[in-house]
């Protein structure tokens, strides 16, 4: 790779981050880099442009007007302590110096590799509900985090946000052989007024809801997948006892 | 760009994407860090920038500038050793030295933000080093000898 030949773009603000960005076309966006730097090296990433994001003010957590709204590039660390389930799912993320330096955003559109899914955060997000704002074609948008991670491919996020309200909460994951490894399976649940909101990470190239568990039924209609962290059978079988898991720690929360 | 690195401001010419490790090591010589798995795996590379450890082969030098680096050769030298310096010689917590300079930084950042920290918080904090020597006991009777004379 000819790093001379790519134009690099720090932007100092949100607007002057989403003018480098543009349509997102042949544009690597870098915010904490735990993922992009890897491929870099490695020559699995072979970029034209890049903006990085270290300084475009998009980071931090504010409580207002009944919302909770992170930026993307605030630090995972940031979230450990906040609330549950994704500041449990954020402590899962590697260690304390990686999670100082990976965003919200970056775990957000990490997709899965071949090795391993790499959304750690993304149940959670679900769970409670989030939204996604982001940039980029056609302008700003607000989705739910599901339909993001559908649709969201070539976007620029500014920002998540949820309802500030007292829930409910479970997590249950799969523990790992080593700080490094990306989550294997977790299962998130929260609870808000009465409905029960149940997501897994892990069991496939990006988290799912499991809306037969939220009915009150058996895990059933997902698929797991076969990669090199574990096997489709293994995540297969321990998704059940996960679920049971974070239901339980949910109920332990009332 | 600058690059403040033990003190010593440097103008650095490095491309914005190249790691800060690569600026390190190759533009500026200094070659403490060291270049490991470079995939934020190892912990080799860990530096302090402002003050936190993090992985040198993850940061692109462009989101760098203004910032303060130190290495190992910014926290002692070898006439004042700091605490963490001294206590890895007195307990012979390094054999092939190449996962130290990590470490070093690692338990020094702990011991400035959580003096006399227990040992689930020193394992903790250093769960993203890797020894491939495997020295891990003497390395953590060496951490726990710093971080309890820190009391």
């Amino acid at each position: 790779m000819a790093l001379a030949d790519v134009d690099v773009v720090v932007p100092t603000s949100p607007d002057e981050a989403l003018a480098a960005f543009g349509d997102g076309k042949d544009v690597t966006v870098v915010a904490g880099g735990t993922i992009v730097l890897p491929d870099l090296t490695a020559g699995r990433l072979r970029p034209t442009r890049a903006i990085l994001l270290a300084r475009a003010g998009l980071d931090g957590i504010t409580r207002d007007g009944g919302r909770v709204t992170i930026g993307a590039t605030t630090p995972v660390s940031a979230l450990e302590g906040g609330d549950e389930p994704l500041a449990t799912a954020a402590h899962h993320v590697a260690d304390p110096e990686i999670r100082g330096q990976a965003t919200v955003g970056g775990n957000l559109c990490a997709e899965a590799s071949a090795d391993a899914p790499r959304g750690d955060l993304q149940a959670a997000l679900i769970v409670l509900g989030a939204t996604v704002r982001s940039g980029g074609k056609g302008g700003e948008r607000s989705e739910p985090v599901e339909d993001f991670l559908a649709n969201g491919a070539g976007r620029l996020v500014l920002d998540v946000s949820y309802d500030d309200v007292a829930r409910q909460t479970g997590y249950a994951a799969a523990s790992r052989p080593h700080a490094h490894h990306y989550t294997i399976l977790a299962v998130a649940a929260a609870k808000r007024d009465g409905e029960l909101r149940v997501a897994a990470t892990g069991l496939g190239p990006r988290a799912v809801r499991l809306t037969s568990v939220e009915q009150g039924g058996e895990v059933s209609g997902v698929e797991a997948r076969d990669d090199a962290l574990a096997s489709a059978w293994y995540r297969s079988r321990l998704l059940p006892r996960l679920v049971e898991r974070a239901l339980a720690d949910l109920e332990d929360t009332g | 760009m600058k690059l403040t690195v033990n003190g010593v401001e440097h103008e650095v010419e490095s491309h914005g994407l190249q790691p800060l490790l690569s600026v390190l090591r190759e533009e500026l010589g200094i070659t403490s860090p060291k270049a490991g798995c470079q995939q934020g795996g190892c912990g080799a590379c860990t530096v302090l920038v402002d003050g936190e450890p993090r992985r040198s082969c993850l940061i692109p030098a462009g989101a760098l500038n203004g910032a303060a680096i130190t290495t190992v050769e910014g926290i002692g030298t070898p006439e004042h050793l700091a605490p963490v310096q001294a206590a890895f010689h007195e307990h012979y917590g390094s054999q092939c030295g190449f996962c130290t300079p990590g470490f070093l930084l690692a338990t020094h950042a702990l011991i400035e933000r959580s003096p006399g920290a227990d040992r689930a918080q020193i394992d903790e904090a250093l769960a993203g080093h890797a020894c491939r020597c495997t020295g891990y006991v003497k390395i953590l009777e060496a951490v726990e000898a710093a971080v309890g004379g820190a009391k």
